[in-house]
């Protein structure tokens, strides 16, 4: 017999193994998330997938599905908690979306759409963030980086380059460049490299492309974020 | 250099008037005036008083971002940044010659743009004082009070403003801060369903255009007297004009006429801009006092936008307007039109002309083709100059070997018309302000005479504001004496 648990009271099937946030989706329920893909562990960063599982809060990402559980994910408080998470991701960087080229195919701004954050919450941090453009092909704007460390994961992991790792830590972590210069030119990065195009907000973007893609034709000008994923999830 | 009652001897011993901010223009500048005890105006400066720094923040970042992030300059013309700045980074990825496609929906764009500009000012910013009065109850005195009075004028100026949006909707994905021009071309063509949506209304809004030109020229043949000598002053005018002379808002060569109608510089390459053009810093304004190198500051400034174009061009490339600028031309009897409150009459036959060319274009079937993006060998520099609905502007980037902007100078329309500005208030406030007990229907008509040039004070500066005006009077000790609050 097959193992389930309730998800804002619907059953979800699950196979031992899976977390909450997998055997969602499968079931197709939708639990948001920005650092977790489904070609890597869960990270457990961007707490956006957090649900209440048994009366406590976790990252459904990073935790097993059991037998019997209740666990809360659309509900007031839940998608609450998810806009403070998305008002916070976008004071800590500077997030400038009517010039960013990421604009309408950024899930940071998508998940901002989904969840209603229509008005500044927190203080601007504004940190000073320097582009590196230094690479023939490809440019860095660090001023756009939620510390997702999916280009971290993916040079390292698939790539096999180690081009990206977080340093600092506190309100000081920044993503930093693998190369005694700090330069993205210094590195073996290219443009073909998986963490060239994993970068789920606008932080690696190829050169020259800019606003080639007009507006309706962007990757959330048609869908939200939830169906989109949800689609995903089918193929 | 100083221009008469730009700068008064004995400052601190004066009363100060301030008008700030100025109202109904687009931005935030205020107006201050000096006078003595017998209420004798001795200084008069409109200030722009707000500084923005897009030139310096700009540096340092991709230069295809720049049409995007630089049209943030202004809401009301966004347009006209986003297609000089793509017309100057043109050559940085090598489009020399951008495809007829590319020109094509950039400048029905552009005349969208214009066509709604144009209206949003004569309509819903200066109709107010035409057709009521300059000194008619502060209540009446906006777009409701016309709506009220005037019905079809309020109707048909919103509906034409709304087809201009349309327009750059259908071209630029949105009606504000759109991203449809790029650097090498455009991002989308016009859709056959889009096209025919325009086109459905196209001779309506000629029409109507036309009604607007006949409304303005009705409103200044009834009370000439006024409309002729209203904040008179003589000056240069300067604009684009296309090779063969023709008015043409989006491109062509550089010319000057000085106050008489000669023609005294023709012919400027875009990219030389800088040879000729120079911009003079006061301490008393974050806007800048542009003039023409090589007749010095006190003769080299001049007027540019619709009164300095529609007379600077030898002809309008399209039928009822030419035939409109062609009663206007009359109107001077061999001499330009020199008149701040004519600037109505000839943004109107400017709108005409917008209407005409939009409506033409869209028969077009090259806006339809995909031809879009060109490419070629890389640039490090670029000019981009347009008329904006205000007057000339100038976009200059040099982009660096990462693809990043090392340089930036923007010189906009209102920069352009600064002393031209200055020089109408000073006349206005000589002639009904000197030796009277000020009331607000008198400083009314000193931002009548600001609002006549269409002044986009955000741009010009390269600021958020709202639109208040307050007055006040201070009396010789800087004591505040009265003050009134009005708008916002």
């Amino acid at each position: 017999m097959t193992k389930q648990f309730l998800l804002d009271g619907q059953p979800v099937p699950f196979e031992d193994g899976q977390t909450i946030l997998e055997a969602a989706r499968k079931a197709g329920h939708y639990i948001p998330s920005l650092c977790w893909h489904q070609d890597f562990p869960p990270h457990g960063s961007c707490k956006l997938c957090i649900v209440k599982a048994a009366g406590r809060h976790v990252s459904a990402c990073a935790t097993p599905a059991k037998e019997g559980w209740e666990v809360e994910s659309n509900t007031p408080e839940m998608n609450g908690e998810r806009r403070g998470l998305l008002q916070m991701l976008f004071v800590e960087g500077n997030h400038f979306c009517p010039s960013c080229e990421k604009s309408g195919n950024c899930e940071l701004q998508a998940l901002g759409y989904e969840y209603e954050m229509l008005t500044p919450r927190f203080r601007h941090f504004f940190p000073e963030r320097p582009v590196d453009a230094s690479h023939p092909d490809m440019l860095l704007d660090f001023n756009r980086c939620i510390f997702c460390e999916l280009c971290v994961r993916a040079s390292r992991d698939v790539d096999g380059k180690s081009v990206f790792a977080l340093t600092g830590r506190g309100i000081h972590k920044h993503l930093t460049v693998n190369a005694e210069s700090g330069r993205l030119a210094d590195t073996d990065f290219s443009k073909d490299d998986l963490a060239a195009r994993i970068c789920p907000v606008g932080v690696i973007l190829p050169k020259g492309r800019g606003f080639t893609v007009p507006i309706g034709e962007r990757t959330f000008d048609t869908e939200t974020i939830r169906s989109r994923t949800l689609k995903e999830e089918k193929s | 250099m100083s221009f008469e009652l730009e700068t008064a001897t004995n400052r601190e011993s004066l009363r100060r008037v301030a008008i700030d901010p100025v109202s109904r223009v687009e931005g935030h500048g205020k107006v201050t005036l000096l006078l003595d005890n017998a209420g004798h105006v001795k200084e008069a400066r409109l200030h722009i008083v707000e500084f923005r720094g897009f030139e310096k923040f700009i540096q340092g970042r991709p230069y295809w971002e720049v049409p995007v992030m630089v049209q943030r300059l202004c809401g009301i013309c966004p347009v006209s940044h986003h297609l000089a700045a793509s017309k100057a980074l043109d050559p940085v990825v090598g489009a020399t010659q951008i495809t007829p496609t590319a020109e094509k929906v950039r400048r029905l764009m552009h005349y969208g743009q214009i066509l709604q500009s144009h209206a949003l000012h004569f309509f819903h910013l200066s109709s107010p004082d035409l057709l009521f009065g300059f000194e008619s109850p502060v209540h009446q005195r906006n777009i409701v009070g016309v709506a009220a009075a005037y019905p079809h004028v309020a109707k048909e100026g919103v509906l034409l403003r709304k087809f201009g949006q349309e327009v750059i909707r259908v071209t630029a994905g949105k009606r504000v801060h759109g991203t449809g021009a790029i650097p090498g071309g455009v991002n989308k063509s016009v859709s056959a369903a889009d096209r025919d949506l325009l086109r459905k209304d196209a001779d309506q809004v000629v029409s109507w255009s036309r009604d607007a030109v006949h409304l303005a020229r009705r409103l200044h043949e009834s009370n000439s007297p006024l409309y002729d000598e209203f904040g008179l002053f003589r000056s240069h005018l300067f604009s684009l004009v296309r090779a063969d002379g023709a008015m043409d808002l989006y491109d062509g060569h550089l010319r000057l006429r000085d106050a008489r109608g000669q023609i005294v510089r023709d012919n400027m390459p875009c990219t030389d801009y800088e040879q000729h053009i120079v911009e003079e810093v006061k301490p008393w304004s974050y806007m800048k006092f542009p003039f023409i190198r090589e007749l010095g500051p006190a003769k080299g400034w001049y007027k540019v936008g619709p009164l300095a174009r529609v007379q600077n061009c030898d002809f309008i490339p399209s039928p009822l307007a030419e035939a409109e600028r062609q009663d206007f031309i009359a109107r001077g009897d061999g001499e330009p039109i020199h008149a701040p409150l004519a600037y109505h009459w000839a943004r109107m036959i400017e709108m005409l002309h917008a209407a005409e060319v939009v409506r033409d274009l869209l028969d077009d079937p090259d806006l339809l083709s995909d031809d879009r993006l060109t490419s070629g060998p890389k640039g490090r520099e670029g000019v981009g100059i347009i008329e904006a609905p205000r007057g000339t502007l100038i976009h200059h980037y040099r982009v660096g070997e990462d693809d990043l902007i090392s340089y930036c100078n923007l010189i906009v329309s209102t920069t352009h018309n600064n002393q031209a500005m200055n020089e109408a208030v000073r006349q206005v406030a000589r002639r009904y302000l000197d030796g009277r007990q000020l009331t607000e229907g008198l400083l009314n008509h000193i931002e009548v005479a600001i609002r006549a040039f269409d002044p986009c004070l955000s741009c010009a500066t390269h600021a958020l504001g709202k639109m208040p005006l307050a007055v006040e009077l201070v009396d010789e000790h800087g004591q505040l004496v009265d003050r009134a609050v009005s708008g916002g």
